[in-house]
């Protein structure tokens, strides 16, 4: 039987989707729900002075108005930091309290204060205008890089800080940059993102008042760590008594890792006013209250010698984490953006210094590659900028510091299972025929246009987060993926996963994964997953995890069945267990050629008593049945890598960039599914090429969100993209038995360096930030006429 | 959303009697409704236009081009007629937002709401229109009178809009690249006698820009134009584009569409 991994199978979730018949949570209706409506802060930072909700509670349908005094008093849990930082001096990070509908002090715009429950939706929304909020507004503080000099907007946290993080030997690096040669540096801006996915967040929530068990339907990554969160720090219900169900999910790039405020709130108020209760984020409520992504200010330098070899890299940056520290807030910035950011290269001495500041903005938290995007930016915007100065070509001076022995001991955590370097550049150079790029810049010029062509290679640490890697690190907990392979009777599969499907093709890859495995048909397994009360408890998908973690623990299950088969076929065949060869889906005794199908063995496993059959088929000290489970927990991240390489052509007239080409070849060890994992590389560098040339989040400095619309925050389309060139190499990861490696986030990590080294490139050297808006990009276009002037 | 009555009248008349200083006419509804789901208008009644017949349609006479209130911008921009008579309007209808809006939105619609970054209010300019409504007929020149603000009275409605039929004529836009409105709209069209240069998202209302109509019209080249300064003053300034950038798109899309003709 031809291998299932490895081929484009159609998507399973593909009919659905494209029959609208998806459920998502808005999809889901409760007899006799109310709908809920947030009551918001206006202000980015103001003392509640009262709230009033009288006059809420008489308008026509209201059911119940509830505020941060009645959640207090029922000790409702507040909003987690997931990772515990510790900073250079040894302290603890100051975490300030995070309760679910804000009572003494508002600290973003959007951020709840109170919330009412109606008959219907025009109801509640009349009722929310008539909650009447008194409040103090004071000074916002909004920009991350005055955070620290600005009035603490927090208790107990001196200027602002959370934490002062180092990772790397300062000593070291000083010694490696006072024998540079040259030193390399750039001043960054990792423009803060809005994660925009496509189904705005939502909750239904049932309270059965027989069973005292809530049911809650959300837009959640994670169900069962959502589930954990709310009872163990929410203190909503204990989990027994607490079901979370994350139906189809529309996407969710990390903004739906969280458990937020409206699903607490939702989840308690279900039981005190004894009702079902829906609520569905409006486009605006996205834009404000979603977990949004980046927004570091960076300053790094790389000291070189004058031959291009790398001596030392330090990397001081600023991380604004909004207005709380949420789940993955405070690792995104540390353990995910530091050990990256000396990247693909050999460099002897390193340090990463991370201060992690509180805004008057929304919480900043995860977003599709979080941490590494930032790495990747950091330091290949400093190795193109090496390349300029040194005048040397921007992939011979890449090639020059690749490692070429693996296992790779990278500066300063990771040590990189395997990869080939000079392989995935060499391959993307002849992809984009890198050799022809200065006759297509030369026809650029003669039509009046300016061409850049930009190279970024990368690698990342995906697979998030092997226990024994992130113990060693000392932060945080690790985190396995479970996973239930479940025979009926009648041979049909279920596959139950920990990991979560919000447009990352599960159905599809998992099944082909177990297919493989069991020897069946794909059609006869089904992958089930976002439900706390269908599989094992799980972690859920973030990280690029899913595959590499989650998708192991299937193909363990999997191999347990097919143990217990190996067995109970042996018992059958009367032959011993040893002469029992597993193929195709069948026990083959391989003496007697006799044959069991692993079909039979299911139905023998849960009807061993059959009539004029003597012996039970199950051996003794096996149980009836056919239901295997595992819990993986790998020995190391999963280290995909790669070149890209991006031309631009740029008007200098209007500024306008136009993305000309753009080649990725990616090593992402061995692929079950080629087309699946294109689609994924397409959406990557999609948001990649978002953020460095279109998305620019923009609050004034009140702390208004400048942009909350599609009117105001460009959103790349389809006609911002050239077709996408790309190409893989492959190098299998040693840490897992599939040697497969994470793709989700790739696309994102290494595009916003890719394109901007481009668009530099074509600027003669001018930095901009991104994003490279067309404006900016004028403006550089006329100072570089100026000094071109002057120089002639 | 709050809840309003909806009216569907058959005829003006019903339609102009249904409306009060809380009501709004609806043709397309691509600004109205947004508007109202955003919360950032509400009315007590809402009259939808779309079913009276007569306010549909496109007509060509010798010298002009009568487009309907409530024509689609996607049939003005298919429309073989205006393709012949003036194809820079075809154009212009043909680039307004997405499939989506064209499908939808309507030249009544937008020229009544008069976002100053609109793209047909500069061709009603440049075209020398005529609106008619069901009051009387007024010319572009008067019909816009400031940031989202007509010489349009209470209960009055566009009918048609009657352009006039140019030598030649061409529009050249910058999309913001969020929304797809104009940055900087050019409308040039030369008549027989003179030039129009009509300009939209650059200051708080369409415009036409007289020092470079005046050089084009007693030149209708690119070289009169070539060294022309457009002044950045009045223009706007805000998040998407600074007045010193707007300035340098008016004089360079200006070019362009002479180019064009």
């Amino acid at each position: 039987m031809a291998s299932l991994v490895g081929s484009r199978v159609e998507r399973k979730e593909d009919t659905r989707f494209l029959q609208g018949k998806g459920r998502y949570t808005a999809d889901i209706n409760i007899a006799n729900q109310t709908y809920a409506v947030f009551v918001r802060s206006p202000h980015a930072r103001a003392k509640i002075k009262s709230v009033d909700t009288s006059k809420a509670l008489k308008s026509s349908g209201v059911v119940g108005v509830l505020t941060g005094k009645e959640i207090a008093e029922d000790k409702i849990g507040g909003l987690i930091a997931g990772w515990a930082i510790r900073s250079e001096d040894g302290s603890e990070m100051k975490v300030p309290a995070n309760p679910p509908l804000a009572k003494d002090v508002a600290n973003f715009v959007g951020e709840p204060i109170a919330v009412v429950f109606a008959e219907t939706l025009d109801e509640a929304k009349e009722g929310a205008e008539k909650v009447k909020v008194d409040y103090k507004v004071l000074k916002a503080v909004v920009d991350p890089a005055e955070a620290m000099k600005s009035d603490a907007i927090h208790d107990g946290v001196d200027k602002n800080l959370c934490y002062d993080w180092l990772l790397g030997d300062r000593k070291a690096v000083d010694e490696a940059f006072a024998k540079a040669d040259k030193v390399i540096k750039v001043d960054l801006i990792n423009n803060r993102l809005v994660p925009n996915a496509m189904e705005p967040r939502a909750c239904v929530v049932d309270y059965n008042t027989a069973s005292e068990e809530i049911t809650l339907y959300t837009t959640s990554q994670n169900p069962h760590l959502s589930r954990l969160v709310m009872s163990a720090f929410g203190g909503v219900a204990p989990e027994n008594k607490l079901r979370v169900v994350a139906p189809d999910v529309g996407g969710g790039f990390g903004s739906k890792i969280n458990v937020y405020n409206e699903e607490i709130v939702c989840s308690w108020a279900s039981k005190k006013i004894e009702r079902p209760i829906k609520w569905v984020a409006e486009r605006t409520e996205s834009f404000l209250t979603d977990t949004h992504g980046r927004d570091h200010v960076t300053h790094a330098e790389l000291a070189v010698t004058n031959d291009g070899k790398f001596l030392g890299f330090k990397n001081e940056t600023i991380a604004n984490l909004g207005a709380y520290a949420r789940v993955f807030g405070t690792v995104t910035p540390t353990y995910l953006f530091g050990p990256c950011a000396t990247g693909v290269y050999v460099i002897p001495a390193a340090y990463s210094n991370v201060k992690a500041v509180y805004t008057n903005t929304a919480p900043v938290d995860a977003y599709r590659g979080a941490g590494r995007p930032e790495a990747t930016y950091t330091i290949e915007r400093l190795v193109e900028k090496a390349a300029m100065e040194l005048g040397m070509d921007k992939t011979e001076i890449r090639m020059k510091n690749f490692p070429t022995q693996f296992p790779f001991k990278q500066t300063l955590v990771h040590t990189v299972d395997s990869g080939d370097y000079v392989a995935g550049l060499e391959k993307a150079k002849q992809m984009a025929d890198y050799a022809g790029f200065e006759a297509r810049r030369k026809k650029s010029e003669a039509n009046g246009k300016l061409r850049g062509i930009g190279v970024s290679s990368y690698f990342e640490a995906c697979g998030i987060a092997p226990s024994a890697a992130v113990m060693s690190l000392g932060c945080g907990v690790g985190l396995w993926e479970s996973a239930e392979v479940r025979f009926n009777p009648t041979g049909q599969i279920s596959v139950f996963t920990g990991a979560h499907s919000h447009g990352q093709s599960h159905d599809t890859t998992f099944a082909q994964i177990a297919a493989d495995e069991l020897g069946v048909p794909m059609e006869n397994i089904d992958v089930v997953h976002g439900d706390t009360d269908k599989g094992t408890f799980g972690m859920g998908t973030y990280g690029s995890r899913s595959l590499t973690v989650g998708g192991i623990a299937i193909v363990n299950a999997c191999k347990k069945i097919v143990a217990k088969g190996k067995r109970v076929a042996a018992k059958m065949l009367e032959v011993n267990e040893d002469e029992i060869e597993f193929k195709d889906g069948e026990f083959v005794a391989l003496k007697s050629n006799k044959k069991k199908t692993i079909g039979e063995v299911a139905f023998a496993c849960y009807l061993p008593g059959q009539r004029d059959e003597m012996k039970s088929p199950i051996p003794e000290g096996d149980e009836p049945g056919l239901i295997e489970s595992s819990f993986f927990d790998p020995a190391n991240f999963s280290f995909p890598a790669g070149s890209h390489i991006c031309e631009v052509e740029i008007d200098p007239d209007t500024g306008n960039v136009k993305v000309e080409k753009y080649t990725a070849v990616d090593d992402f060890g061995r692929i079950v599914n080629p087309m699946i994992v294109e689609g994924q590389v397409h959406g990557g560098i999609a948001q990649g090429i978002g953020q460095a040339l279109h998305e620019n989040t923009q609050y004034d400095e009140t702390g208004q969100l400048m942009t909350a619309s599609y009117m105001d925050y460009t959103m790349p389309r389809a006609d911002n993209f050239p077709e996408f060139n790309l190409g893989f190499t492959c190098t299998h990861a040693t840490s897992n038995p599939l040697g497969v490696k994470g793709c989700g986030e790739a696309g994102a990590i290494a595009s916003p360096p890719t394109v901007m080294n481009a668009v530099i490139d074509a600027l003669g050297g001018q930095e901009i930030s991104m994003p490279a808006t067309a404006e900016k990009v004028w403006k550089a276009c006329k100072a570089m006429k100026k000094s071109n002037a002057k120089a002639a | 959303m709050k809840s309003f009555n909806y009216h569907a009248p058959k005829d003006v008349k019903d339609a102009s009697k249904l409306a009060s200083s809380s009501s709004a006419f609806l043709a397309g509804g691509m600004t109205t409704i947004p508007s109202m789901k955003l919360g950032l208008a509400s009315y007590k009644d809402v009259i939808d236009i779309k079913n009276i017949k007569k306010l549909s349609g496109i007509k060509v006479s010798g010298k002009t081009v009568t487009v309907g209130a409530t024509t689609k911008h996607v049939e003005v921009a298919e429309s073989k007629d205006v393709k012949k008579a003036i194809p820079a309007l075809a154009k212009l209808a043909g680039n307004i937002g997405d499939a989506q809006v064209r499908n939808r939105g309507t030249i009544g619609g937008s020229i009544s709401n008069n976002d100053p970054s609109a793209c047909y209010p500069s061709a009603c300019m440049a075209l020398n229109a005529v609106i008619h409504t069901n009051k009387r007929k007024i010319e572009a020149e008067k019909f816009f009178t400031g940031m989202f603000e007509t010489a349009l009275k209470s209960g009055e409605l566009v009918e048609a809009v009657e352009f006039e039929i140019p030598e030649k004529a061409d529009y050249q836009k910058h999309p913001n690249p969020a929304s797809r409105y104009a940055i900087i709209g050019v409308f040039v069209a030369k008549h027989k006698k003179d030039v129009n240069v009509a300009v939209t998202g650059a200051k708080s209302c369409v415009y036409i820009d007289k020092d470079l109509s005046k050089k084009l019209s007693s030149n209708f080249s690119l070289s009169a134009i070539e060294g022309a300064e457009v002044k950045s003053s009045g223009m706007n300034s805000d998040m998407h584009a600074s007045a010193e950038y707007r300035a340098n798109l008016v004089s360079l899309y200006a070019k362009k569409a002479v180019e064009a003709c």
